[in-house]
């Protein structure tokens, strides 16, 4: 699912020089300097950048994750992708069109069909219950009873809460209200799929157990994904891709391993420091190229992560060829690369 | 060692505002107003300036002319082309009129048919078991049994002592008021939330809508609806209005932008996003806003007995004119009876916590057991009714009647303390009542007016100035100076007596979780009941004048002081009040260089609630013989002359805003020295 692959499905959302400024008259300055306006001339005219210049490719069925702070703008960003909050200047691409210049009925028929979003508090209506909230989106539709709530129970089954639909959000738990809100957003069975910080208001093991669940459930349904979070672990957990936000601007893109093989600047590579690079680099990325000429233990994959096959290769005497993905012999990996990269040392990171 | 904690505790609490030169103007200003109160009128007589002690008559604007005539081309002549203004109020007082008579034949007087004393009774009242029956079930389904009980001995009450006839008319106009004013308050509360400048109209609006007197309302009404329960309703809806729009805007608002973004992501059109998800959401806080329709619709029904609502406030009305102890206090108590009851049941459906989940598949008649028992209750008595006329009326012979108890217990109070109660009187009016009219009246206008300016000034700079000094001139300019200046004294006493009472109450309660307790108890009670109530017992026991009024308006306006002191003290940061104890303040430093000097902005806005509260009871005293704006607008009322009476309520409005901006610009300016804005 990963690398290669990825690069040659069609872009599904686009965002094209997109700004985001707060404050009166946004417009205006932002097209009296050339829609390029520098960091103190926003300050000296009082505005607050929320989102500057983003450019951004979302490919079909990519989890692609925007992380940064608290502040940062990351939901501002998703904000203006979903067209909540009204971009100052750029372009909103899905599938080709131009969402900014979409009229209100038309985003309306947009939203009703093609996208989905989760909550970071839930946004449960409380005077709905389970199954109420599920079919909501389908009763805005004007879908009738039967049919909606026949497709309401489907949902709220495939996130495991069969047997609570009477109940009112308020008797959930965190992590059941957020099974309600995701399996909300799934059910229109929308292309484009939106979670904003979803994971954040809840207990760490509960977030372990929904990341889990919202990777089963990616597995399933393949879904175009944005999703935004503060927490890098998650970002490196679940990201196909990740865009990193600071003050409004996106400073790297890519995915968790070029993130941490090779930080853009010292901000993102704050963040890598503390990451166990086994879980994100690959065997590619530290074997030694060769055509696997001399004796080999075994066999592993390029697009193995090193966490995953730290064992065996420890284990063994000699090292192990490396395959890439058509079966060809492109290198091989050794108990010293394993171990540098296991204990953070020198090499290549 | 021994002086480490001074300092600090210098630092902790701001402690009391030194005299500085602003202080030192006013005390200047003080002395200067007394010797100007004392000799002013021989001085400006001297000086040829009469007109600073009394604003000759030939300067006056002739705006109470010019709205009557206006009144009067609106009834005559005005036309919207397809139809003319009288016909609107026609049309309107119809719309009214209808579910009216279906609500009092329902509760009251049954269904008849023909006119006058030959009519017929086709179909009798709700019976006053069903009444009952439907009351009780409420109380159970909006919280438990034990309120189900209370409600249900409530109107128990009025059966039993002989108030349930009177009470079912004003409760028809309380149940067709009620939905009037919640819709219309709901719709323009939606349309301000939807159209920032609908609500930037709106809301100065609203400001002046509840600071002008009730009476103010009346007075137009009366002319343009007639003497009547329609009339009285319009009033009612209009009076009751105001919260319900703020509440709804204030409650759409505090939806939270999750919720909103939810709606907006899943689709909804306009129409879809305020009734399927904005609505519903902010239900808790819009349930408030019905609770408070439904008080004020009350508050309203009784005063506007004047103008030809019936009810227990035509009883209350009657028996005062009459000098009826008994029967007044009756009726009294039992408008005190019905106002607990009404306000229990409504905030308890206020409260009330949403539905549990309920799997069981059942029946319609399972699903709703009370609505079955209600309709049998209703029908049933209704039936066994025609045979047994005591199951549908309470009979009479079984009634009880205290009117003789407490007539009784007033004549023995009167009797047997006549002295202490006088003393008491002319004590108060003597030594202060008296002195403080004295002064406030010796006070030339233009004095006045610049000292309200320099305080505007000083707070809020040009733009409060200016206000101030408008608003004061045109009480001024209107004539009215005397009388307003009368209002300003009775008001003035009342708060600081309110104050006076109110705080320190207000610090125990904050102290003391029992008394906290009890105190809280009272004074939600004292809160909920109509300001008519408040006069009954004065009249009875000082007749009329100034004390009687005064002790009313104490009462009524009691209630925010003691509340937004004990909130202050309660809401401070408990790490502030730590760091004194640490420091080692005893209980009284706490209080007084901590507690209160922080909690001041807040006290100083109980005190501004107190204000507004007094005004607004000040008015209806002049149903016992005061002598100031108040009864100005009364006479108005009473000889229906609309440009008097707005001009009046305007003029009591404007003291109210001119209190107002200047207390909260002293609170925001105290809060931001203290570093809490």
């Amino acid at each position: 699912m990963r690398g290669a692959l990825l690069s040659e499905r069609p872009v599904k959302l686009a965002c094209r020089g997109v700004w985001k400024l707060f404050g009166p008259g946004a417009e205006g300055f932002l097209r009296d300097h050339g829609g390029a306006p520098a960091r103190a001339a926003i300050d000296a005219a009082g505005l607050i950048p929320a989102v500057r210049d983003a450019h951004l490719d979302v490919r079909q069925g990519e989890i692609f994750i925007i992380m940064g702070l608290s502040g940062s703008g990351k939901s501002t960003l998703v904000r203006c992708l979903s067209r909540l909050i009204e971009p100052t200047a750029g372009e909103i691409l899905f599938d080709g069109q131009d969402l900014l210049r979409a009229g209100e009925r038309e985003m309306i028929e947009l939203r009703r069909h093609k996208m989905g979003m989760v909550f970071q508090h839930f946004a449960l209506l409380p005077h709905l219950t389970v199954l109420g909230n599920v079919a909501f989106p389908l009763e805005v539709q004007g879908l009738p009873r039967a049919e909606r709530e026949a497709r309401a129970r489907e949902v709220v089954e495939l996130v495991g809460l069969q047997g609570r639909e009477g109940y009112y959000p308020r008797e959930l738990s965190g992590g059941q209200q957020q099974r309600v809100g995701i399996a909300r957003s799934l059910a229109v069975e929308p292309e484009l799929w939106f979670l904003d910080e979803p994971f954040s208001a809840l207990d760490p093991l509960i977030r372990r157990e929904m990341q889990d669940e919202f990777l089963r459930l990616q597995s399933l349904l393949h879904k175009t994904i944005v999703f935004i979070t503060h927490d890098f672990d998650e970002a490196i957990r679940l990201a196909d891709r990740i865009a990193i936000m600071k003050d409004g601007e996106i400073i790297q893109t890519g995915s968790p391993e070029e993130l941490v093989v090779a930080p853009s600047d010292d901000y993102v590579a704050e963040f890598t420091r503390d990451i166990p690079r086994a879980k994100v680099l690959t065997v590619g990325s530290v074997m030694t190229p060769g055509d696997g000429s001399g004796a080999t233990a075994g066999e592993v994959a390029a697009s193995d992560r090193i966490a995953e096959i730290a064992d065996r290769v420890e284990a063994a005497q000699r090292p192990h060829a490396v395959l890439d993905d058509d079966g060809r012999v492109v290198g091989s990996i050794g108990r010293a690369a394993v171990v540098d990269v296991l204990i953070g040392r020198g090499g290549r990171s | 060692m021994s002086a480490s904690p001074q300092p600090r505790l210098a630092q902790l609490g701001p402690g009391w505002p030194r005299i500085g030169p602003v202080g030192g103007f006013w005390m200047l200003a003080l002395v200067a107003s007394f010797v100007l109160a004392a000799y002013g009128k021989a001085w400006t007589a001297a000086l040829g300036a009469r007109w600073a002690m009394k604003y000759p008559a030939g300067w006056r604007l002739s705006l109470k002319r010019d709205i009557s005539a206006f009144m009067d081309w609106l009834i005559e002549e005005a036309s919207f082309g397809l139809f003319t203004f009288t016909e609107l109020t026609r049309g309107l007082a119809w719309l009214i009129e209808r579910p009216y008579e279906l609500a009092v034949s329902l509760f009251a007087t049954g269904f008849l048919q023909g006119l006058g004393s030959e009519a017929v009774q086709v179909l009798p009242p709700l019976s006053w078991i069903g009444v009952i029956a439907v009351v009780v079930a409420m109380g159970h389904y909006a919280r438990d049994w034990r309120l189900a009980a209370f409600v249900g001995l409530c109107f128990g009450y009025l059966a039993v002592f002989g108030q349930w006839d009177s009470a079912m008319v004003t409760l028809s106009s309380i149940v067709i008021a009620v939905p009037f004013g919640v819709a219309g308050g709901l719709l323009l509360g939606i349309a301000g939330y939807r159209w920032p400048w609908f609500e930037r109209a709106v809301t100065p609006v609203l400001d002046l809508m509840q600071t002008v007197p009730i009476f103010a309302y009346l007075v137009p009404i009366l002319f343009l609806f007639g003497f009547g329960p329609v009339a009285a309703l319009v009033a009612t809806i209009i009076y009751a209005m105001p919260p319900m729009v703020r509440v709804t805007m204030l409650a759409l608002k505090s939806v939270p932008e999750e919720i909103k973004d939810f709606g907006r992501m899943a689709g909804c059109s306009r129409r879809q996003m305020t009734w399927k998800v904005l609505v519903p959401s902010a239900k808790p806080g819009l349930m408030v806003g019905v609770n408070q329709v439904i008080m004020l619709s009350l508050n309203m029904v009784i005063i506007a007995s004047m103008i030809g609502a019936g009810g227990l406030g035509y009883d209350v009305l009657t028996s005062l004119r009459r000098l009826d102890i008994g029967g007044g206090l009756e009726a009294g108590v039992a408008i005190v009876v019905l106002a607990v009851a009404l306000d229990r049941l409504s905030q308890a459906f206020a409260q009330r916590s949403l539905p549990e989940h309920d799997d069981r598949p059942r029946s319609l008649l399972q699903r709703h057991p009370w609505s079955a028992t209600v309709v049998l209750v209703i029908l049933g008595s209704g039936l066994a009714g025609v045979f047994a006329p005591a199951l549908q009326s309470y009979p009479e012979g079984a009634q009880v009647t205290t009117g003789a108890f407490w007539e009784g217990l007033v004549r023995g109070i009167n009797v047997n303390f006549f002295d202490e109660l006088e003393a008491l009187k002319t004590f108060m009016l003597v030594t202060f009542l008296v002195p403080v009219k004295r002064f406030l009246l010796g006070l030339p206008w233009p004095w006045v007016i610049l000292l309200l300016g320099v305080a505007g000034w000083q707070l809020g700079r040009w733009k409060l100035a200016l206000l101030t000094v408008l608003l004061a001139f045109f009480i001024v300019a209107n004539g009215l100076w005397p009388k307003a200046m009368i209002t300003v004294y009775l008001c003035g006493v009342s708060v600081v007596i309110a104050g006076l009472l109110g705080i320190p109450l207000g610090i125990l309660a904050a102290q003391n979780e029992r008394a906290g307790r009890i105190v809280g108890g009272v004074i939600d009670t004292l809160q909920t009941l109509p300001s008519f109530v408040y006069l009954i017992p004065v009249v009875m026991l000082f007749r009329v004048g100034d004390f009687s009024a005064m002790i009313a308006v104490i009462l009524y306006a009691l209630a925010p002081a003691v509340r937004y002191t004990a909130h202050g003290i309660r809401a401070l940061d408990p790490q502030l009040v730590e760091a004194g104890v640490v420091a080692g303040c005893t209980r009284r430093q706490l209080l007084w260089k901590i507690k209160l000097p922080l909690a001041l902005p807040e006290i100083m806005l109980g005190l501004n609630q107190t204000i507004m509260l007094a005004l607004s009871m000040l008015v209806i005293t002049a149903l016992v013989g005061t002598r100031d704006l108040g009864q100005e607008v009364y006479i108005a009322l009473t000889k229906a002359d609309t440009g008097r009476g707005i001009v009046a309520g305007l003029s009591v409005a404007f003291i109210a805003i001119i209190a107002d901006r200047l207390i909260a610009a002293g609170a925001q300016r105290a809060k931001r020295r203290l570093g809490l804005a």
